[in-house]
Formats: structure tokens, C-alpha cells, sequence
């Protein structure tokens, strides 16, 4: 029986048949089904992912006509940021690093990023970082936001003023660890706020909100606070909001916003309230998991992404780097891979973009 | 950068190449999805949606309206100039646009 080459969440290489792959597709899909309350796909759907993942050749492409934008987290720092960022070290400028991205390798926007990529430590630098907006505006076409991390965790002892929840937490106060995630959210809103309105100053066409989440549900509460303030001092702003898992962890478990409880919420609801704060694109997330197929995760991402572009009131570009929407956790993701999963978030899923 | 470039290549609509930076500036100025943005962009360049990842297409177009292209054109409108011409043509602001405008005495 005919065996195709494809890959394990983990990257390794994996043969399987026709029958397993439509297998691994419904069970990926079944998954996503059971834990998030959305559609199915389709008999058809299935069939189409099937064929994707089962075309000869090391790169498959959408349909001519079928193309879509594609917006970057990170930047410039891919190129000449350290392994820790998954860059590739070379010593350019962030500028030259924008103007590569944008003439040598056809990139529809761009943005501009603190090697860091948090917005904390941002902080410090904002002038040194208003300025590298303002050169890169001048040089540049394609629309440039300012990227970074809400990333929490950075608000915590022992790197920032409050004390940390999970060591309150062990300790069984819970109440304590709540109003620590409180006014660290509190903080990070402002903080976000501050800086993004100096970086709107010197021109940038937006902000980049990356990773959204990742400190559990504070991290979500601030950073649509955030949307909301920065959308109502600024009408026209770009604003793009990416999630860092398809379910939002109830650290603290009882935020709330506009009525919704944040703790435990699916991308397709993710995508409503962030439209609501204010974003204009959406960055739906569905993590991989490293010891299933990769139909497998491809059939389970893109039944969930699939549900929040249905739901979704803006355009959502789907979260696909290393280890997310059905691309293996590998620091160099394989091209087959990446390429199978993009075309089907494209071509099934529907995506506005990548 | 394997991964985004394979992006660009399976499913990416080029940049200034061809017309992905007009369309992902409608997406973002008037959160408009895919297909409408694509339409409104299309309508405003004079030819069809299908033409919009066209290089070909696109390398003409763009030339002519003075929006920028993808090779250093010696005396085409680059950066500011570019995108003051993309404003015009989308109908829409730009805020570093404006911010160069307001510098102007």
C-alpha cells in the first residue's frame, strides 16, 4: 500500500497510508469538536486536507487567485537575533532587516521589534525606539507595526514589583495571588499604553500585540484593556492581537470582560472580544502536539481556526511559527510542513491571512 | 526564516511585488475581510482581483502610479512619497504620513 512522507508534531519523519491519514485527520478534528463546542469539517473538508497533505513534492501552493496578506511576529529579529529568538545571527541593522523583508523577500507588512520582544523592557529605550520607527517610516512602503509580548510573567517577583500568584497560590491564598494578577494586568495596560502612544507619535501604523495570553488570563484582561484605551485615543490605529494557545489558562479565573469570563475561552470566542476592545486582525492560535501526526494536528487546527474566522467580525490571520497551527515544535520547520499547513489554513480554514 | 519565506512563497500575495501591502492596508485601516479588501483594492487599481499576486500585472500598475515597486527605480517615489501616493489612491491616512505633513512649515 502506498505510504506518504509526513511528519510527527515533533518535525521527525513519518509514512503513512491514505487510511491513516483520514484517520488521524477525524481524530485531529474530533478534538478540536469535543474541547472547544465547535463544527465539524466537512466529508469533503477532510477529503481536501487529505489531498494536500498527500500531493507529491516538497512544496505544495494555493490556488492561483486564492493568495492572502501575511503579517510577521517578531520582525526583523529572525535575522539578526540569537538561537533564543530563533534568529539566524546576522549582524545587520533592524532597518536593513525591514528593507529585506520588504524587496528581497516579498513581505506584505512588517514590523519593528525590541530584541527583547516584550513590552517591558521597552521602557527604558522608548526614545532609542522612536527613533528606529521614524528611519524605518521613511525608508519603507509596506504597512510597519511595532511588535512585542504583553508577557506578564516579567510583572512578577523576582523580575518585576509584585509577587508571584503561582508561589501564592501554593501556599493557598488564593485571594492574595488574584490581586497580585490584578495589579500586575493594571500595570502591564499601562505600560503597553505608554508605549505604543509614543510609538504611534513617531509614526508607526500600528502595534502587534504577540502572544497574547501567555501569562494566563491577566495577560488577556490587560492587553484588551489595552486595545480598548489605545482604539478610543486613536481612531485609525492598526491594531492586530495573536493569542499564544487556542485556550486562554485561568490563572486568576474569575476576570471578566464585557460579561464574558476570560478563564477558558476558545478562539472563536477570543476573536469577538478582542473585536470588541478594538483590534482590527486576529491572531488565532492552535498549539501542536509533539507526538501526534501531523494530520492529526492539522485536522484539529484547522477545525478550530476555521470556527473563529466563521465567528470572528474581523479579519483573522492565523498564528503558523514553530509549533502552532498545525506546524511542528521545531526550531527549523520543514518546508513540507509548513507549506501543507499553509495552504489548508488558506484553502479550508479560510483564513484572511497568515 | 525558512518558515516565512515558505509562507510568502505557498501563500503570500508578494508585498510591493504585486499588491499585498494595499490589501493588508484595507484589512487594517477599515477592518475588512479578505474578499472585500481584495475587491475595494482591485476596483482602485483598474483590474481584476485575480490580478492582484500577478507580478506581471502589478509591476506596470504600480510604476504608473507611483506607489513603488520592488526593484530601485532611480527617481520613483520611494518611502514617504510612495505611501503619500498610496493614501490617494485607497482613499485612506497613513500615520506617518500625516506626521511628515505636519513637520512641513
Amino acid at each position: 500500500m502506498t505510504e506518504y512522507a509526513l511528519r510527527r508534531g515533533d518535525g521527525q519523519r513519518l509514512f503513512l497510508t491514505k487510511n491513516q491519514i483520514r484517520d488521524d485527520l477525524q481524530d485531529g478534528m474530533n478534538d478540536a469538536c469535543e474541547l472547544g463546542s465547535v463544527p465539524a469539517l466537512s466529508s469533503d473538508e477532510l477529503d481536501k486536507l487529505a489531498e494536500i497533505l498527500m500531493t507529491p513534492g516538497r512544496m505544495v501552493g494555493v490556488e492561483t487567485g486564492m493568495e492572502v496578506p501575511v503579517t510577521h511576529d517578531i520582525g526583523t529579529i529572525r535575522l539578526d537575533g540569537d538561537q533564543g529568538n530563533s534568529g539566524v545571527g546576522i549582524p545587520s541593522s533592524r532597518l536593513v532587516g525591514m528593507m529585506f523583508h520588504e524587496r528581497a523577500m516579498g513581505a506584505d507588512t512588517m514590523e519593528l521589534g525590541h530584541i527583547d520582544y516584550s513590552f517591558k523592557p521597552v521602557k527604558p529605550v522608548i526614545s532609542n525606539e522612536m527613533q528606529a520607527m521614524e528611519v524605518v517610516q521613511q525608508n519603507m512602503i509596506v504597512p510597519i507595526l511595532y511588535g512585542a509580548m504583553p508577557n506578564m510573567g516579567l510583572y512578577y517577583t523576582p523580575d518585576g514589583p509584585f509577587e508571584n500568584p503561582g508561589d501564592l497560590m501554593k501556599n493557598f491564598k488564593i485571594k492574595e495571588a488574584q490581586e497580585m494578577t490584578e495589579k500586575s494586568a493594571e500595570h502591564l495596560t499601562r505600560d503597553m499604553v505608554w508605549i505604543m502612544q509614543r510609538m504611534m507619535k513617531a509614526g508607526a501604523d500600528g502595534v502587534n500585540f504577540d502572544t497574547t495570553g501567555a501569562a494566563g488570563d491577566g495577560d488577556l484582561y490587560a492587553t484588551l484593556h489595552a486595545v480598548e484605551a489605545l482604539r478610543k485615543q486613536f481612531p485609525k490605529m492598526y491594531i492586530e492581537t495573536g493569542m499564544a494557545g487556542e485556550m486562554v489558562l485561568g490563572m486568576h479565573g474569575e476576570l471578566e470582560y464585557n460579561g464574558q469570563l476570560l478563564a477558558g475561552i476558545w478562539p472563536h470566542q477570543q476573536a469577538k472580544l478582542l473585536a470588541k476592545a478594538g483590534s482590527n486582525i486576529f491572531g488565532p492560535v492552535v498549539n501542536t502536539n509533539t507526538s501526534k501526526s501531523s494530520p492529526w494536528n492539522l485536522g484539529r487546527a484547522v477545525t478550530f481556526v476555521k470556527a473563529a474566522v466563521k465567528e470572528s467580525p474581523i479579519p483573522c490571520h492565523v498564528n503558523m511559527g514553530m509549533g502552532v497551527g498545525g506546524i511542528p515544535m521545531f526550531e527549523t520547520p520543514t518546508v513540507d510542513a509548513v507549506s501543507h499547513a499553509s495552504k489548508a489554513m488558506v484553502e479550508v480554514a479560510g483564513v484572511d491571512g497568515i | 526564516m525558512g518558515m516565512p519565506i515558505t509562507h510568502i512563497m505557498t501563500s503570500g500575495m508578494s508585498g510591493i511585488r504585486a499588491a499585498g501591502d494595499l490589501v493588508a492596508r484595507m484589512e487594517f485601516s477599515k477592518s475588512m475581510r479578505l474578499k472585500p479588501a481584495k475587491e475595494y483594492v482591485a476596483k482602485k487599481l483598474g483590474v481584476s482581483t485575480f490580478d492582484l499576486s500577478d507580478e506581471y500585472v502589478m509591476r506596470e500598475v504600480r510604476e504608473n502610479l507611483g506607489i513603488g515597486v520592488i526593484t530601485s527605480v532611480a527617481g520613483a517615489p520611494k518611502g514617504h512619497a510612495a505611501k503619500m501616493n498610496i493614501e490617494k489612491l485607497l482613499g485612506i491616512k497613513i500615520n506617518c504620513c500625516d506626521k511628515f505633513r505636519k513637520q512641513m512649515k
